[in-house]
């Protein structure tokens, strides 16, 4: 899932001065789960700048529409309808759907109302971590299933630093992930497959080759 | 009912939504009732299921609509029928009150209690405090707001 946080409301406010009328669009994917994007935050949110706006002595009228996702065109356009007299679209979802917004409908002014933060699971109610760096070619099966490209502070892939001190990361007051992946490897009997060497990852494959791209003919229907 | 109304602070009484847990709160102001207790009329109650339905949506909405002052009262803590809902309500209250501090409406105005059903002259005192709040901290601030712009509005202001 993608994690995201709302952004203050100091920043929305000025990303919507000069505006009356906003469509505040919710997210029914990731930031629904992650507690940030849903309905219930879009009607928060909404009530939020509308209160505020009241007492700058500058109205703000808002519609309020959650999708199921933002990152599909066939929710999206369920959006078409609801743009006559809107002055600008403030979407709740991760970065992905703010843009996906601003591409379908290029006529309108699209701004975000969250910070997307990272690839994560639910650790608990509230509390939510980091677990994949899109790397685009997964070490997992040489690990243990603990990822050393996003949860070690360097992406070591062939054991920890120097800064591993009683399995802590000197970075951050976290687990060292190859402490993690030491202890995991140990209890299943499978440490002799440590000591291979991993070689230079191709790390074209990941963010440094640019915006990534995926086709897979065999489930395209046009074309 | 020229007294009653919101936004005129020369002649301002409050109106406070209570939302009132029907397991402890509702059946508190029952017990005043039977007792004769005197409350002010200024408190609305609203009965719900469990504090812990209260949602910071209806909470904002209640102030937006018009309320001078919001309480939500519930069982005493470990002492909710569904066991944690009371708990998730003052977490609630507290993130609500947090944001109602930054929109400008003032977290003062909104409040969590806690009580049992056999608290029925806890249940007048705690109406009577919040109303002294509410007098003390005067009208909602929306309503005052809105009451300027519409008396702008007559006056052919564009604003």
């Amino acid at each position: 899932m993608i994690v995201a946080e709302a952004k203050t409301l100091e920043e929305i406010l000025e990303s919507l001065q000069g505006m009356s009328k906003v469509l505040v669009v919710g997210c029914g994917g990731c930031v629904s789960v992650c507690l940030a994007g849903g309905e219930k935050e879009t009607g928060i949110l909404a009530s939020t700048l509308r209160m505020k706006r009241e007492l700058m002595g500058d109205p703000l009228e808002t519609v309020e529409e959650t999708l199921t996702r933002q990152c599909d065109p066939e929710y999206v356009q369920q959006l078409a309808k609801k743009l006559e007299g809107i002055d600008c679209i403030l979407s709740l979802a991760c970065g992905v759907g703010v843009q996906f917004l601003a591409e379908q409908f290029p006529q309108t002014w699209v701004v975000p109302a969250l910070n997307t933060l990272f690839a994560g699971a639910t650790m608990e109610h509230g509390l939510w971590e980091e677990r994949c760096g899109l790397c685009g070619e997964c070490v997992l099966a040489r690990t243990g299933g603990v990822c050393p490209v996003i949860r070690c502070a360097k992406s070591l892939l062939n054991g920890p630093c120097g800064g591993s001190q009683n399995g802590k990361c000197e970075v951050k007051p976290n687990e060292c992930a190859w402490q993690l992946i030491y202890n995991r490897m140990s209890e299943l009997g499978r440490v002799e497959l440590l000591l291979e060497v991993a070689g230079a990852k191709d790390w074209s494959k990941s963010r440094d080759g640019g915006p990534r791209k995926m086709v897979r003919e065999d489930v395209k229907i046009d074309g | 009912m020229e007294k009653r109304e919101s936004g005129k602070t020369e002649s301002f009484y409050p109106k406070i939504i209570a939302f009132c847990c029907y397991y402890c709160a509702y059946s508190a102001a029952d017990l005043a009732g039977s007792l004769r207790l005197q409350y002010p009329p200024a408190v609305r109650m609203i009965e719900q299921p469990c504090s812990g339905k209260v949602d910071i949506r209806l909470l904002l909405q209640a102030f937006e609509d018009g309320a001078d002052g919001v309480y939500v009262a519930g069982c005493m803590e470990g002492d909710c029928h569904f066991l944690k809902g009371n708990i998730r309500a003052k977490k609630r209250v507290n993130a609500a009150k947090k944001i109602l501090d930054k929109v400008g409406v003032g977290g003062e105005r909104l409040e969590m209690f806690n009580l049992s059903g056999s608290m029925g002259p806890r249940f007048a005192e705690i109406a009577n405090e919040m109303t002294e709040r509410i007098l003390r901290l005067g009208p909602n601030p929306l309503n005052t707001a809105r009451a300027e712009r519409a008396t702008k509005g007559e006056e052919g202001d564009p604003k």
